[in-house]
């Protein structure tokens, strides 16, 4: 049926469909008579007459054959909606009825022939139209003037056998006599005619009906468009204009679901050709909206045109499409349910004038309208109109629209468009408010307000703050009516100044407990539901106390406020200001002023009362600031007091009392912003002079909390002391107080050491005291908290002396805090004030000295192992790092294992003092003993040193710092050998060494010995020998030594090898002997002369 | 040529809105301000490839039955939009980047104002008499 590549109605459809009723056996060329009686058929058709097409078709014509019914649908796919040609088949084609014209009198001689002729030919056009349910009627012409019905019996008779033999009922035998009143015989015979042509179009209709049965769902759809559009059709020939536009309507509803090419672009995944085609579609529809009256239809089928699309589109991403947030479902639903809006509008519009038809019926004559289906008369058609027009009314129009809408919200959820996602709600709010569901509609418009709100988009908010104020004036919702009104004075409506004055009296008039105005177009039954709703409202015993929070709003009166001052000392009184303001035209009055403070103790004095019939008024712009003060409690001292809300009382208690509550320090939705854009504006250069001038409201920011804080201490604390302490020592910090106050500071308390909050380890390595007789133990606290001293007069000083022992090294912070409380008037209030003084100081602490310890032999050679029972050396030194000169009192030796070699160990520091960087040594001679175990490492002991500073006082205790000593690696020996030999000798003059050498072992020892010749000594002795030692005994061997030269000089070289002890050789025993020793030059005698010389 | 120009704070909040004034006012504040969801998500795709410069126009956002909406931003994130009647296709896309070009260049004039407040809505005659320029002469 559709030509798809371009839009031209076909001919078909343009005309007006009429029964088709086909002639033959007239020969309109030839015969005059016949001639007569086609015109007389086809002359003068006016309306009066039967809508009926006539054609003169050959007694033999063929006529389309019936294709084979098919028996099922099962296997059959629609290729399309209708056969282009179909429309023209049944107009012109195919007959509803084919009369057959004959000459034959009733009294003819030749009957008998006659009729057989005539039942041939009727076999005829029976055989070409074999499968059709045409109907098939003889005419038969007659020359006489026919008798009436019942008295030509000759004719019944003969009439009776014709339609015998022709095999037609009665009803399908006509007769035309051809005498004067041809066209009065025609219409009837046309009339005759039209009504058989029906019977053959209903009988069709029941055929097509009867097709639908065997349809499904999923493969014929096209075919329930057509056979709605067939049915339509035959409906339409047989004149049935009703159904006909009723099955047309139920076959675009299929149709509407037409997008099968679009189902099936989805399914391949070209989204965009189904919308192109779509588009196609929608472009091709849009201007064709037919009859005026009927606008509605069109704009409903647009409508469900969408829907379907945006469904199709929303089913296609179900079964996985991906949609862009440009191009999802949602716009679809959005413009299905714009076009519903539409039809509504037009609906509403198109009833009223209904309306006001029927009244004016009379005088109007009905207008004509272009519709493809012209219908057959006037009147009919605008019953027909109207009837869809009643009908129209009944639709839920805005059930509908609220559908579309929500599934539109839906989508455009899903697609990221918030702002899309508000204005759908704005509308299903206004269709909500439309259907009079105002619960529903103020649900959704608060909603979505706050967005259009916190965006700043003011010209919508005022749009939807006028519809659900509506909504609360008809719905009689008092306090939704209040924060509307109070919203649309505010500055962020842009109403203009005269609907803001008619919003502001029904304001008052509601705080005064009366009946406000009725908002502008409303309508008016609902006006009258929603006064009787407001008289209940007034009369209702109900509390008249109402409490808006206003804060997330733009209220039509603005509050700031701010503590002067970010923090007051006790003894000053805090003073705070609250600013308002209002945007309203008119002044508006107040009756109460409250802040709310976090201590509620204080509340009482930030009240603002109107006294009596007096109330404080607000003037439009101006702003408006109350002072209120009061003085803090002590036990607030170091407490934050905040101002949790400010309340203004609206009204009266003779009307109502409405409570604009701010949280904090007020503001509201806007303020933020325009605090921002004021301290960005350029006017803020000028604004010095301004502010002389008046206030500037946008300058004004809030200060919703204040610290208060401990009077300012007239005292000084002054420390004095030695920076660095030193490890473990008993710092000495010395504290004055002194008191400045004018009074008697009592109680006065001191608190110190190590300020709280730092390392945790310096808590367990950091101890304080009072006491700096004697070292103070681990148990001493890090902090000494609230040491009581007692009272200060005005001027007087007070000394203290704190020591500190650190038993790590680094930084410490130290607190020094004098605590007391003194009394103090504040505006004639008695307070008793608790001041403090803190001082902090950072003190390091150092280590005093170092230790270093190393192990010698007797010849003062490094030892890396000490052997065992022979005597070897301990040095110690001890290096000052102290700033300050230190006072070394003693030092001793814990030994553990080892033995003094000298009888009596003696220190050799006593009282020494060291200066920075000063190095005091000592040297111990120890001895390690055989010992039992077997372990060659082995602890030595400690070194002990007392010490104090230099500066100290006397009687200050000494510090005992232990060093640990290095364990020493043993080693035992075979063989011991030392020399015996004196200090020096002389050149020239002997001198006797005796070696001493010692068997350590069980075992006797062989031992081979040699003295090597030297250049510097001659020397007699034995040269080389071999002897034994028994376990435990010693050998001696005595040599002469000759030197022969001075200065240091090696001695003679003694080879000692134990051929028995492989492992002790020459040169490890060597070792135990002296190298060298100091010869000095030969004597000269000295004489008197010779000293005189020198 | 445009049936409705609007200027958007970074915000998006309206500084400057006009539209003929024979047809509902209302109908294009909505329509500006559902835009506004297409702009933020065109500006947001482009900050995540940080570095490449940005193309200020940003075409057309969305169509809707009857009207067609264009966007620009400018690099400190003011927007701009034009709204054009569906059924003008005369315009090119070249003549409404040259619209946002001689908007932005008249914008950037009214921000040069020493006297005008970045932030607060715009009052220039100069700037409305370029937006009138634009506009489709009303009737």
């Amino acid at each position: 049926m559709m030509p798809g590549s371009q839009w031209e109605l076909p001919p078909e459809l343009c005309c007006r469909p009429m029964a088709f009723v086909a002639l033959t056996g007239l020969d309109v060329v030839y015969n005059a008579v016949h001639r007569a009686i086609w015109d007389a058929f086809c002359a003068n058709r006016r309306a009066d007459r039967v809508p009926i097409s006539f054609k003169v078709l050959p007694g033999d014509h063929e006529y389309p054959k019936c294709r084979t019914k098919r028996t099922s649908y099962e296997w059959y796919i629609p290729k399309g909606i209708l056969k282009t040609s179909w429309m023209n088949k049944h107009l012109n084609l195919v007959p509803a009825l084919v009369v057959l014209f004959y000459e034959l009198d009733w009294d003819d001689p030749q009957w008998k022939e006659k009729q057989s002729e005539c039942a041939t030919k009727v076999e005829i056009v029976r055989t070409s139209l074999q499968g059709r349910n045409t109907k098939v009627a003889v005419v038969l012409i007659q020359k006489k003037t026919p008798l009436p019905p019942g008295e030509d019996l000759v004719a019944s008779e003969r009439a009776a056998t014709l339609c015998n033999s022709c095999d037609l009922s009665g009803k399908s035998l006509f007769v035309l006599p051809h005498t004067d009143h041809l066209v009065g015989y025609i219409i009837r015979l046309e009339n005759a005619f039209y009504e058989h042509a029906q019977t053959y179009y209903y009988t069709e209709i029941r055929r097509v009906k009867s097709h639908k049965e065997f349809l499904n769902k999923t493969t014929h759809q096209l075919l329930f468009v057509r056979h709605q559009f067939k049915i339509a059709f035959f409906s339409e020939l047989k004149q049935d204009t009703q159904n006909a536009l009723k099955h047309c309507k139920t076959g675009f509803s299929f149709l509407s679901s037409f997008p099968d090419i679009c189902r099936l672009c989805f399914q391949h995944n070209t989204p965009l050709d189904a919308i192109a085609q779509f588009r196609k579609h929608i472009d091709l529809c849009k201007k064709k909206i037919g009859s005026s009256d009927l606008a509605f239809e069109h704009a409903a089928w647009m409508s469900k045109q969408f829907h379907s699309f945006g469904e199709l589109f929303d089913e296609a991403i179900k079964l996985g499409l991906t949609a862009i947030q440009t191009q999802n479902p949602g716009f679809y639903y959005q413009q299905a349910a714009s076009y519903s809006q539409d039809r509504k509008q037009l609906a509403q519009q198109l009833c009223q004038v209904m309306k006001l038809q029927l009244l004016l019926l009379p005088l109007y004559q009905p207008f004509r309208k272009s519709m493809s289906i012209e219908p057959p008369d006037a009147e009919k058609e605008k019953t027909g109109i109207w009837t869809l027009q009643i009908k129209e009314r009944d639709v839920p129009q805005s059930e509908l629209i609220i559908a579309l809408l929500s599934n539109a919200v839906a989508q455009f959820k899903k697609y990221k468009c918030p702002r899309m996602k508000s204005h759908l709600m704005v509308q299903m709010g206004e269709e909500y408010y439309h259907a009079k569901d105002y619960t529903k509609a103020l649900k959704l418009l608060d909603y979505v307000m706050c967005d259009y709100r916190t965006e700043r988009w003011w010209g919508l908010l005022t749009a939807i703050l006028t519809t659900a104020l509506r909504c609360a004036y008809l719905m009689a919702s008092v306090k939704d009516y209040i924060i509307y009104c109070m919203e649309l004075l505010g500055r962020a409506s842009e109403l203009t100044e005269e609907q803001k004055l008619r919003i502001e009296k029904n304001l008052i008039k509601v705080l005064m407990n009366d009946i406000p105005d009725p908002e502008p177009e409303c309508d008016l039954s609902s006006e009258g539901v929603a006064r009787s709703l407001w008289n209940d409202r007034m009369a209702s015993a109900g509390s008249k106390l109402l409490t808006i929070e206003v804060q997330d709003y733009i209220p039509f009166i603005q509050c700031k406020a701010k503590f002067q001052s970010p923090s007051f000392h006790v003894d000053q009184p805090i003073q705070l200001q609250v600013y308002l303001r209002t945007d309203c035209p008119h002044p508006i009055s107040f009756n109460k002023l409250a802040v709310i403070l976090s201590n509620q103790e204080y509340n009482q004095w930030c009240v603002v009362e109107c006294a009596g019939q007096e109330s404080m008024s607000l003037l439009p712009g101006k702003p408006k600031c109350h002072n209120f003060s009061f003085v803090a409690k002590t036990e607030d001292v170091g407490k934050k007091i905040e101002m949790t809300g400010i309340e203004l009382m609206l009204g009266s208690e003779t009307g109502r009392c409405v409570f604009l509550s701010w949280r904090g320090a007020g503001g509201d939705a806007a303020s933020t912003h325009e605090a921002l854009q004021a301290s960005r504006s350029s006017r803020r250069w000028g604004r010095g002079m301004e502010a002389r001038r008046g206030m500037d409201w946008d300058s004004v920011t809030m200060q919703h909390s204040t610290m208060v804080i401990s009077r300012v201490p007239k005292m000084s604390v002054k420390l004095s002391h030695q920076p660095p302490a030193l490890n473990n020592e008993m710092y000495c910090i010395n504290i004055t107080v002194q008191s400045q106050e004018e009074v008697v500071a009592k109680d006065v308390k001191l608190t110190a050491g190590l300020k709280p909050g730092q390392d945790a380890n310096l808590g367990q390595t950091t101890h304080v005291t009072l006491n700096g007789s004697t070292v103070c133990d681990d148990t001493a606290p890090a902090l000494l908290p609230d040491v009581p001293i007692g009272d200060l007069k005005p001027g007087e000083r007070l000394e203290r002396c704190v020591y500190v022992k650190c038993v790590s090294t680094g930084s410490r912070v130290f607190l020094f805090h004098v605590a007391y409380s003194i009394d103090s008037t504040v505006e004639g209030r008695q307070i008793v004030c608790k001041c403090h003084k803190d001082e902090t100081v950072t003190i390091e602490t150092v280590v005093p000295f170092e230790v270093s310890v190393k192990f010698v032999s007797s010849k003062f050679e490094p030892l890396d192992r000490v052997a065992v029972d022979i005597p070897f050396l301990l040095m110690t030194d001890v290096l000052s790092l102290s700033p300050w000169p230190l006072l070394l009192a003693s030092s001793s030796l814990q030994l553990l294992t080892m033995n003094t070699n000298t009888p009596q160990l003696q220190s050799q520091m006593q009282e020494v003092v060291l200066q920075t960087d000063e190095c005091a040594s000592e040297c111990f001679c120890l001895r390690c003993p055989l010992l039992a175990n077997s372990n060659n490492t082995v602890a030595t002991g400690q070194y002990l040193i007392s010490w104090r500073r230099k500066s100290s006082r006397a009687n200050s205790p000494l510090i005992q710092t232990a060093v640990t000593l290095p364990h020493v690696i043993l080693e035992s020996v075979p063989l011991y050998i030392h020399a015996e030999l004196p200090s020096y000798g002389r050149v020239r003059e002997s001198l006797s060494v005796r070696y001493h050498i010692k068997n350590r072992t069980s075992l006797v020892q062989e031992v081979e010995m040699a003295v090597e010749p030297s250049d510097a000594f001659m020397f007699s002795g034995l040269k080389q020998v071999r002897l034994r030692i028994l376990p435990g005994s010693e050998q001696q061997m005595l040599y002469n030594y000759y030197p022969l030269m001075a200065g240091y000089q090696t001695l003679p070289q003694l080879n000692i090898s134990l051929p028995r002890c492989l492992t002790t050789n020459t040169h490890s025993l060597r070792r135990f002997l002296p190298q060298r020793i100091f010869v000095k030059p030969q004597g000269r005698q000295l004489d008197d002369a010779s000293i005189a010389a020198a | 040529m445009a049936v409705c120009i609007a200027v958007i704070a970074k915000e998006n909040y309206p500084l400057y809105i006009r539209s003929l004034p024979t047809q509902n006012e209302l109908k294009f504040h909505y329509t500006v301000h559902t835009s506004l969801d297409v702009v933020e998500e065109k500006i947001s795709a482009v900050g995540k490839s940080v570095g490449d410069q940005r193309e200020l126009y940003l075409g057309l956002l969305y169509p809707t039955e009857d009207y067609k909406v264009y966007g620009y931003v400018t690099n400190s994130k003011v927007k701009f939009v034009i709204v054009v009647d569906s059924s003008n296709t005369s315009l090119r896309d070249n003549e409404i980047r040259s619209m946002f070009r001689k908007l932005h260049n008249s914008f950037t004039d009214v921000m040069c104002n020493p006297f005008h407040n970045p932030g607060d809505t715009i009052q220039s005659k100069t700037f409305d008499g370029i937006v009138s320029g634009m506009m489709v002469p009303p009737g």
